[in-house]
């Protein structure tokens, strides 16, 4: 095979060869830095000007590079490999794509070295700096900062292209064929972004009564698939960054409507109240000050409710009798946020100081095992509400996959025994659980004697809310348009 | 006008990137430099050099132009030719003779509302970067460049005029046909030109 090349020939290729992997691997790693590259035609060549391409060479990159060759040349099954991953700030990682560098042993022996084989290889190179451009991962890098970064790991010999996930697409830059085999250039990577936000969730599933996050996760990325490594909504009151705010307007559509079959939201307003570390929010909605960061803190809670939604939704069916009672209060309250907010904030203090001589050290890290020491109350809801209640809790508990009572009528007081339950932890007792929830405590502002008071004080606060919304029915109407 | 503005844009990027195949022949370095599009979530890298950008900056503008004033619905196609000049005998004049030709095909598309114009833009951006791994593709698959000129030739295969690069001898033509299609009619004339033109 070497027969046919001449040394200086050969001496030439495996220069050119050696500066190609060199360059190439400068040229993927400054695509990903996450900056904007701009270098400048000269007319006046220097000798570090491979491939009269103006590529400027970074001296970490250069030196990690020859550190893996250590002093070898990408060869027939030795390839070269430029491995691009995302790391989050919570130390999660993922392997983005891998760029290979590789040889096989289709020869062309008439290409002439020093003229042709240079500059296909300055046309390979030039193509490389397009595609860095196009994969996913580029849009990935410009955006990294303080929520994930990106690192490369550059090796030598077989390719490993396992880490990404399934699905991943190849890409081929080029090929340029030289006499000593064929030189390709292709990358390989992932589509399945969203592996990402699964696995942050599958880390903390299988532990019950964990923080927060367990049950703000799904409807978190649901929301926001795209932002890699955007950690919970118990960031989110902190941060008021516009992704934060793009997030609010969704929710704030969802709270409208959700708040329309209220009664049960603000037992979802209690169990935020229990989270004193993580919801920092949660204090927040105590004051009924109505700011624009309130904003933010609702979308907590909006996020929340996006979760049990359909309970709310049932639930406000089987209590609309108890609805009836307020006269109608309630359906006026949903359409604005503010008013609603406000609402939400009155009904925190029923909850707040309920339960908290019943709360213990062990049971304060499962949300809701406050309710289990309770006593069953003769409130009868609607069991399908549970059936579905279950399923939602049960995806997210990742843990017993039971179907609940299958009891499908009403007014039937019924002592079910879930499924795939044990009975020896009793706080953390999915069947108390689900008790508790079939049987809620009176709402506060349903007891007869403070519902009066309540009542007379809304009714006295709402010709001046409306008032005040009126003024401001412009800023909502555009608000609106915008929207459209 | 958005919409046509996306197109101009979307053209501006698949232009620009056709500049892969400039040569420089031992004579200087290319730089590169990365372009975000505007109103396309794209970046594309296109050659710095800064009197090529505004050739084919203008030349685009007119396309627009043209295509903005053919009507709402109207298409269009801009080309983009690699020839080489050679020289024949007197009395005739230089003949041009591509070697390479891409054609770009546009459509103006009207977007009624923000939330259409969005997931538009969204699709342009991915089709964009189908479009530049095709180029590269038909690139790499090097199947026809014109000789390394002499000196005294240098000319008939370069673009000299540019102080920075020199990219190949190039031309950009466009036309625009409008919805009734009567692209036949422009075709048949464009013939009849080309042919007299010699």
């Amino acid at each position: 095979m070497d027969s046919d090349l001449s040394p200086q020939d050969k001496k030439d290729l495996d220069k050119f060869i050696k500066f190609f992997a060199l360059k190439t691997v400068q040229v993927i790693v400054q695509a990903r830095l996450g900056e904007k590259i701009c270098t400048r035609s000269s007319s006046s060549p220097t000798g570090s000007d491979w491939f009269n391409l103006a590529i400027k060479d970074i001296p970490e990159v250069t030196h990690e590079a020859k550190k893996a060759l250590a002093g070898q040349l990408p060869g027939i099954g030795r390839s070269m490999c430029v491995e691009i991953s995302l790391k989050t700030s919570e130390g999660d990682s993922m392997e983005l794509e891998t760029w290979c560098l590789e040889m096989n042993e289709k020869c062309d022996k008439d290409i002439k070295v020093s003229y042709t084989v240079y500059n296909r290889l300055s046309v390979l190179l030039k193509s490389l700096l397009a595609i860095t451009r196009v994969t996913p991962a580029y849009k990935l890098s410009r955006k990294q900062g303080h929520d994930y970064v990106i690192l490369y790991r550059i090796y030598f010999g077989e390719v490993q292209l396992s880490g990404l996930g399934e699905g991943f697409q190849t890409v081929r830059v080029g090929v340029v064929g030289t006499p000593v085999g064929t030189v390709t250039l292709s990358c390989a990577y992932r589509t399945n972004l969203a592996f990402m936000s699964n696995r942050q969730f599958e880390r903390s599933a299988p532990i019950m009564g964990i923080i927060v996050d367990h049950f703000v996760d799904p409807p978190c990325s649901s929301q926001r698939p795209t932002h890699m490594g955007q950690p919970c909504n118990y960031r989110a009151p902190d941060e008021e960054d516009g992704g934060t705010f793009a997030g609010v307007q969704d929710s704030q559509e969802v709270c409208t409507t959700s708040f329309s079959t209220s009664p049960p939201s603000q037992l979802y307003t209690s169990r935020l109240s229990y989270q004193p570390a993580a919801l920092a929010g949660a204090a927040e909605l105590c004051h009924p000050a109505a700011n624009p960061n309130q904003v933010i803190h609702r979308s907590v809670s909006s996020s929340f409710m996006l979760l049990t939604d359909p309970y709310g939704d049932d639930d406000g069916l089987s209590q609309s009798a108890e609805g009836r009672r307020d006269e109608g209060r309630r359906s006026v309250s949903p359409s604005d946020p503010v008013e609603s907010l406000s609402a939400f904030t009155r009904k925190v203090g029923a909850f707040v100081n309920k339960p908290s001589t019943q709360i213990t050290a062990a049971s304060l890290d499962l949300p809701f095992a406050a309710f289990a020491p309770r006593g069953l109350d003769s409130e009868e809801n609607d069991p399908m509400v549970i059936n579905m209640l279950t399923d939602i809790f049960c995806a997210s508990l990742h843990s017993q996959g039971s179907e609940g009572s299958g009891q499908q009528d009403d007014f039937v007081m019924v002592d079910f025994r879930p499924a795939f339950s044990k009975d020896d932890l009793l706080p953390m007792d999915l069947g108390t659980f689900y008790r508790e929830f079939q049987n809620p405590p009176q709402l506060a502002s349903l007891s007869l004697h403070i519902s009066s008071q309540s009542m007379a004080d809304d009714l006295d606060s709402l010709p001046e809310k409306l008032r005040v919304y009126e003024k401001n029915i412009d800023e909502f109407d555009a608000f609106v348009d915008m929207l459209q | 006008m958005l919409a046509l503005l996306h197109t101009i844009l979307l053209h501006r990027s698949t232009g620009k990137f056709h500049y892969k195949k400039e040569g420089t022949y031992s004579i200087g370095t290319v730089g590169t430099l990365d372009i975000d599009c505007d109103f396309i979530d794209f970046t594309f890298v296109r050659v710095s050099s800064e009197e090529l950008d505004r050739v084919i900056r203008k030349a685009v503008s007119e396309f627009k132009d043209a295509l903005s004033n053919s009507g709402s619905d109207g298409m269009g196609q801009i080309s983009l030719e690699f020839y080489q000049k050679k020289k024949s005998r007197w009395p005739f004049s230089d003949e041009c003779i591509p070697w390479e030709v891409w054609s770009i095909k546009v459509n103006v598309v009207n977007l009624a509302n923000e939330q259409e114009r969005q997931i538009c833009r969204e699709k342009v951006g991915e089709k964009l970067g189908e479009k530049v791994i095709n180029v590269v593709e038909v690139i790499n698959r090097h199947e026809y460049l014109p000789k390394m000129p002499t000196q005294s030739e240098v000319d008939n295969v370069f673009d000299t005029s540019l102080k920075d690069v020199q990219p190949y001898l190039y031309k950009i033509t466009y036309q625009i046909t409008d919805s009734l299609g009567t692209s036949v009619s422009t075709t048949m004339r464009r013939l009849i030109k080309d042919t007299l033109a010699l």
